[in-house]
């Protein structure tokens, strides 16, 4: 495996979607990755392993979850871009460190590879039931960006964008795949390193004597430093004031939390993306997300062969989750078909947002295989 | 050994009040109680570092949560204050990420070695370069005296209201055996002792720990009716034998029992990123790009 300096292997590959998350996180200057062997993930961390030691990473296969989700924020702190890589038993175990990450706003990058649960489950087979886990697994309020790739090429991609939102929020990044993206192989273009967008880490560039850690502008997401840089900084997971020190008062908790909060929801339109597919005009729209969007394609032609204007809404960032354009649509059709591997997560979401203007008809499965198209298409066709 | 090695000069060269450099003064007074041991640490750790000759720029502390936890956030040191067990992970990522950090943990034992034992013992097994401080006050003091995995058979705890049955961790024999190259116990009693092993152990490379017992006297001394601080440093005075090199099998703590200090074990063995930077150039040759080799252009960083 040639590539450049960078570690970009710019070409035309043939890989599958763990493999190629691992080549978007290379891609995108991560060069630390801690990790705990899980399938359906742990092809993600052997590429890394194989890869690092030619191109400037650190990889090490730490004792547990807890450990791999910890030691990422560590390296970032150094200065390092990090992820980290599981499955659903491990995401469980890490979201108390998803909440750290998000409390100390440390950028980094949390692969979650989902199987079908609850508990062991079907380890080797696909799900989407982490999606709620994955806004709300944390405790406490918090604002988080979730992604959702639906082919190996995304995982490309979609890696590359989630280390540039990490970059630019400040935020956890939760990458959501699934058994099935994971594991099929496709062609996956790599362009050359110089054409692929990277946000830079924004260091703090002022005054030392000036700086506040957790002083933020405009954006409402505040410069950091690095560990060694002689900034003697101070990071806790406790409520903390603009200097980043304990403060236990209801009025630090507003104002630090509110922040938290405000810097996802306030910068939602610049963050949600979705895909559409003659969704303008339509009287069903189906809204997907992962493998579950490519399922539903056959479903959709099908009723569309049949004369039904059915619309393809796709969500690529399903956290924050497009509240404005559902709200929107929710005025114009006769309903919404929400297929997801799951017993109804995101189409939580689709219902609180249609606000009782349209109906939302759930198309669950419990994991452990894919949708047939047929319950698919039988769902558009009750609406 | 005699103890004449640790009958050291360094106390007369240091002036009245130099720790406060080292103490970001504008979070004091700390929420340690009077009596608490753990402050009498950080006065030492302070010291250790005014002599070590390091660039204090480049050492970091990380704590878990507890007591001890809030060391870091004391200290006018880069400082992370993370979850509770999770001290050394993050330090581990840290020192991995950054190899020219001086990287110390800092926290209590309910937090290393009982909801943070399992990284304990991998820290120790890898021999990652960090300085562990573990003030073991043998209860958990931050939540209310409840009972740890280093409270000693009989000792009363909230949670072990007729005294504790469980068998505590041996913590020398538990580093050592794990793998640590620096195993030291002291008390909050031995303050020059323990300055020169915490100034040890940060010249030391790989995974070096020491052990300071401290007295908590709100939760674990009133309840076993053990006295205040004062009595509880008396009676580490008349009861700790200084040992060096002591078999760490040994020195198991009882209630109220002998307190065997010193420092058990200091001997070679190659560093986490040594072993992984030479095996690597074996195996790889140039094809090898070392982690602190690599610069990331502009546009990668």
């Amino acid at each position: 495996m040639k590539s450049d300096l960078n570690g970009v292997l710019t070409g035309v590959h043939f890989l599958d979607g763990d493999h190629a998350c691992s080549e978007g996180a290379i891609a995108a200057g991560c060069r630390f990755v801690a990790g705990y062997p899980i399938t359906p993930s742990t092809e993600v961390v052997e590429r890394i392993a194989e890869r690092f030691p030619l191109i400037g990473g650190v990889f090490i296969q730490m004792e547990d979850e807890i450990a791999s989700s910890m030691a990422i924020q560590g390296a970032v702190w150094a200065g390092k871009k990090a992820m980290t890589v599981t499955s659903g038993p491990g995401f469980s175990l890490m979201m108390e460190h998803i909440g750290f990450a998000a409390m100390t706003e440390t950028p980094c990058v949390i692969v979650d590879v989902q199987r079908a649960g609850p508990s062991t489950g079907l380890p080797t087979q696909p799900a989407q039931g982490d999606m709620m886990q994955a806004r709300w697994g944390s405790h406490g309020d918090y604002g988080i960006i979730a992604l959702s790739p639906n082919s190996p090429q995304e995982c490309f991609d979609l890696t590359i964008k989630a280390f540039n939102l990490s970059e630019r929020y400040r935020v956890p990044i939760l990458f959501m795949m699934d058994e099935c993206v994971a594991h099929m192989t496709e062609r996956v273009v790599i362009p050359p390193a110089d054409e692929i967008e990277i946000y830079p880490r924004r260091y703090y560039e002022g005054l030392k004597e000036n700086y506040l850690p957790y002083q933020a502008e405009g954006d409402l997401v505040p410069a950091i430093v690095r560990a060694g840089d002689g900034y003697r900084i101070h990071v806790t997971g406790l409520t903390h004031d603009e200097r980043g020190y304990p403060s236990m008062t209801v009025d630090a908790q507003e104002r630090l939390v509110h922040r938290l909060i405000n810097k996802i929801r306030l910068n939602a339109d610049r963050i949600v993306e979705y895909r559409e597919d003659q969704v303008d005009g339509a009287d069903v729209v189906v809204v997907t997300y992962g493998i579950t969007s490519r399922v539903a394609i056959p479903a959709i032609e099908q009723a569309r062969k049949e004369g039904l204007k059915v619309g393809h809404l796709r969500l690529v960032v399903v956290w924050p989750f497009p509240e404005k354009r559902i709200r929107e649509l929710a005025t114009k059709v006769k309903g919404f078909v929400v297929p997801e591997i799951n017993y109804g997560q995101v189409v939580l979401e689709v219902e609180r947002c249609a606000g009782g203007k349209a109906p939302v008809k759930l198309v669950s499965h419990g994991g452990g295989a894919v949708h047939h198209p047929a319950d698919i298409y039988n769902a558009i066709k009750g609406v | 050994m005699p103890d004449e090695l640790y009958e050291y000069e360094i106390e007369e060269s240091i002036p009245v009040n130099t720790v406060e450099t080292y103490l970001r003064t504008d979070r004091l007074p700390h929420i340690w109680c009077p009596g608490c041991g753990i402050g009498t640490t950080v006065n030492c750790f302070a010291h250790a570092l005014e002599t070590s000759g390091l660039d204090l720029d480049k050492v970091v502390v990380v704590s878990g949560i507890g007591c001890t936890g809030r060391v870091a956030g004391y200290l006018n040191l880069d400082s992370f204050h993370t979850t509770h067990g999770r001290a050394i992970p993050f330090a581990t990522g840290l020192k991995l990420a950054n190899p020219a950090l001086k990287v110390v943990v800092y926290s209590g034992d309910g937090d290393l070695v009982a909801i943070g034992g399992n990284h304990f013992i991998h820290a120790a097994r890898r021999n990652l370069d960090m300085t562990v401080i573990l003030v073991n006050n043998f209860i958990y003091g931050m939540t209310g005296g409840q009972v740890a995995p280093t409270t000693p058979v009989f000792a009363t705890a909230s949670t072990a209201p007729y005294g504790n049955f469980e068998q505590p961790f041996n913590l020398p024999y538990l580093a050592e055996s794990s793998g640590a190259v620096y195993v030291a116990r002291w008390t909050a009693y031995h303050v020059r002792h323990l300055t020169k092993a915490i100034k040890d152990a940060l010249a030391k490379k790989g995974f070096s720990f020491i052990e300071v017992l401290a007295p908590c006297p709100t939760l674990y001394s009133r309840r076993n009716k053990l006295g205040d601080g004062l009595e509880q440093m008396i009676y580490y005075k008349e009861n700790s034998e200084i040992r060096h090199n002591a078999d760490t099998k040994t020195v198991a703590l009882d209630f109220q029992g002998k307190i065997i200090v010193g420092k058990f074990v200091d001997k070679e063995r190659p560093t986490y990123l040594d072993t992984m930077n030479e095996f690597y150039q074996k195996k790889l040759g140039e094809e090898y790009v070392p982690a602190s080799t690599y610069e990331p252009t502009a546009r990668m960083e």
